[in-house]
């Protein structure tokens, strides 16, 4: 079943790829039985998502953004709508589409390296292949020294520079960010933010990153999905067209802060 | 380096470790040194007695230079019963932690039988197996195999969910979980399930061995009160202590080595 999901095998090529989106997320709904009560989490959400693009996905608290974030990554099924990933149906978790975790989710009886393995192991790559994509990938998120150090000896930055880096290694294709920074100190957060942009633009990967922080979501992304709660909705899909690297401080940026806040106050 | 050094302890550690032995022994001399006292030898009259117990060459009785035999017997026994426990509750805890039918069917029973005290199986283990060795390795059996048993179902049971959704993410096939998620995240409950399960095989070892066996420490112990050759009596137990306490350390070496990544056990 997974087999088919791992990659558009071959790779489409550029006709295919400008007919069909990376993601696309039809009129989605999802509801929750909670105790004797239905919650309605999502109501008629739809997002086009093409190969490459960087979403932001900001909104206040409840308004359904992880549930959103679980169902393109296969853990929740949608209630009613339709999630397509190169126009297949999404089923279930797969390789294709690799989720960062707020809260890490490493392997605590592997080392760096082996947790960064575990996911072309756990397909079937040879273990000699599979070592050797490892050791590029701990090189690339900057953990050299700390390859054979165990989760719980790392800090929270480091841990989740792991969590990145085994998505990468296992060839995602779109990477779900769950306010992977939230947990670190300022100064991490800018460096890991860079560190992802780099690696965003080198590997062509398609990143939907929720988050709370509207500075962080106008520092990143190519466009920024705002979300209301009550039923979970899709208020606002704002491109931002600044070049990179961003000035936090400069005028554009401010005046895309204040217009995003704006949205996000009339919530309230 | 410092790692090791860690483990075997600062000198001060080990300082603080064999002064409550030591004042013990003391009070227990001056306890039992007094003219009149008969009831409990002092700690020298045991000494010799151990030593002649374990080398002979002192009063050359029955009993002189066996403890090397009745030792190897209880070690038998604890390490076969114990082996025995492990080898049936580890896969029954996994199935019954993992398969809601498992669980069911067994559970309710198990709950049941698990207030049983070992010795209250005492009578019955000698009617069904017999006076002799076979009910002794019965008991130490039982004695490991619930602590074994209920730390394998905790551990299976209670892996991460977080853990899970991050396996299927990357690709794990669900014949694969098992493998690859559940038995690795629950090795350190398991491991303390078999350290206990070690433990309680050395407590139980005085009551199965008191199931009239020849040999072994418990048989030795209960031997001797009777002809209330005390000193015989405390020897044994002071073996059993020290022998328990070696496995102990042993396995606990072991869980440290294997357990490198756990916080707890690292
Ligand atoms: N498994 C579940 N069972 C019942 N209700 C759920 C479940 N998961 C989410 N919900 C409900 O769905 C709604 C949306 O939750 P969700 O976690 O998606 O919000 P969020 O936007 O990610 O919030 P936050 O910013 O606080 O993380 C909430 O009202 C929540 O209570
Ligand atoms: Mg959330």
């Amino acid at each position: 079943m997974g087999e088919t999901m791992l990659a558009p095998t071959p790779a489409p090529g550029p006709a295919a790829e400008t007919m069909l989106p990376i993601l696309d997320i039809r009129h989605v709904g999802k509801r929750f039985a909670f105790g004797g009560e239905t919650i309605t989490a999502l109501s008629d959400a739809s997002l086009r998502i093409e190969r490459g693009e960087f979403i932001c996905l900001i909104g206040p608290s409840g308004c359904g953004k992880s549930t959103l974030l679980r169902m393109v990554a296969g853990f929740e099924t949608a209630s009613e709508g339709q999630l397509l990933m190169w126009g297949k149906p999404v089923a279930g978790p797969g390789p294709d589409r690799g989720m960062v975790f707020q809260d890490y989710g490493l392997f605590p009886w592997l080392t760096v390296s082996q947790n960064i393995a575990f996911g072309p192991i756990a397909r079937g790559r040879p273990k000699s292949e599979a070592a050797a994509t490892a050791r590029r990938f701990v090189e690339m998120v900057g953990l050299t020294r700390f390859a054979d150090a165990y989760p719980h000896q790392l800090s929270g930055g480091m841990k989740q520079r792991v969590a990145i880096a085994r998505v990468l290694a296992n060839d995602a294709e779109v990477v779900l960010m769950d306010e992977p920074f939230g947990a670190l100190d300022a100064m991490t957060r800018e460096r890991l933010q860079e560190e992802l942009l780099e690696i965003w633009a080198k590997a062509r990967l398609s990143i939907i990153f929720v988050t709370h922080a509207i500075e962080e979501a106008i520092l990143l992304a190519d466009r920024v999905v705002v979300m209301s709660p009550g039923p979970g909705r899709i208020i606002a899909d704002e491109r931002i067209a600044l070049p990179r690297p961003r000035d936090p401080t400069g005028v554009e940026f401010n005046a895309l802060r204040r217009h995003l806040s704006g949205l996000l106050g009339s919530l309230h | 380096m410092t790692a090791l050094a860690a483990r075997l302890g600062s000198p001060r550690q080990a300082l603080l470790a064999v002064a409550a032995p030591i004042l013990g022994i003391l009070a227990w001399h001056v306890a039992t040194s007094g003219p009149g006292y008969h009831l409990i030898p002092p700690p020298w009259d045991v000494a010799v007695q151990w030593w002649d117990l374990a080398f002979g060459g002192i009063w050359d009785d029955l009993y002189s230079a066996t403890l090397g035999t009745h030792a190897l017997a209880s070690v038998m026994r604890v390490y076969g019963g114990f082996a025995l426990a492990a080898l049936v509750a580890l896969p029954m805890g996994m199935l019954i932690g993992r398969i809601p039918v498992v669980r069911d069917l067994l559970d309710p029973s198990l709950q049941i039988l698990r207030p049983i005290p070992v010795t209250a199986w005492l009578p019955l283990a000698m009617i069904v197996f017999g006076i002799g060795p076979r009910s002794a390795f019965f008991l130490v059996f039982l004695g490991a195999f619930y602590p074994i048993l209920l730390n394998t179902i905790f551990g299976v049971r209670s892996v991460e969910g977080r853990l899970f959704e991050a396996a299927a993410m990357l690709g794990v096939s669900r014949q694969a979980v098992f493998w690859k998620v559940v038995l690795p995240a629950s090795l350190p409950s398991i491991f303390t399930g078999l350290r206990l399960g070690l433990g309680f095989a050395w407590v139980v070892i005085v009551v199965g061995e008191m199931t009239g066996v020849q040999t072994g420490l418990g048989a030795i112990i209960m031997e001797a009160r009777q002809l209330s050759r005390t000193e015989i009596v405390i020897s044994g137990m002071v073996t059993i202590g020290v022998l328990g306490f070696l496995s102990d350390r042993a396995v606990q070496l072991l869980g440290r080595r294997l357990l490198r990544w756990s916080p707890q056990h690292g």
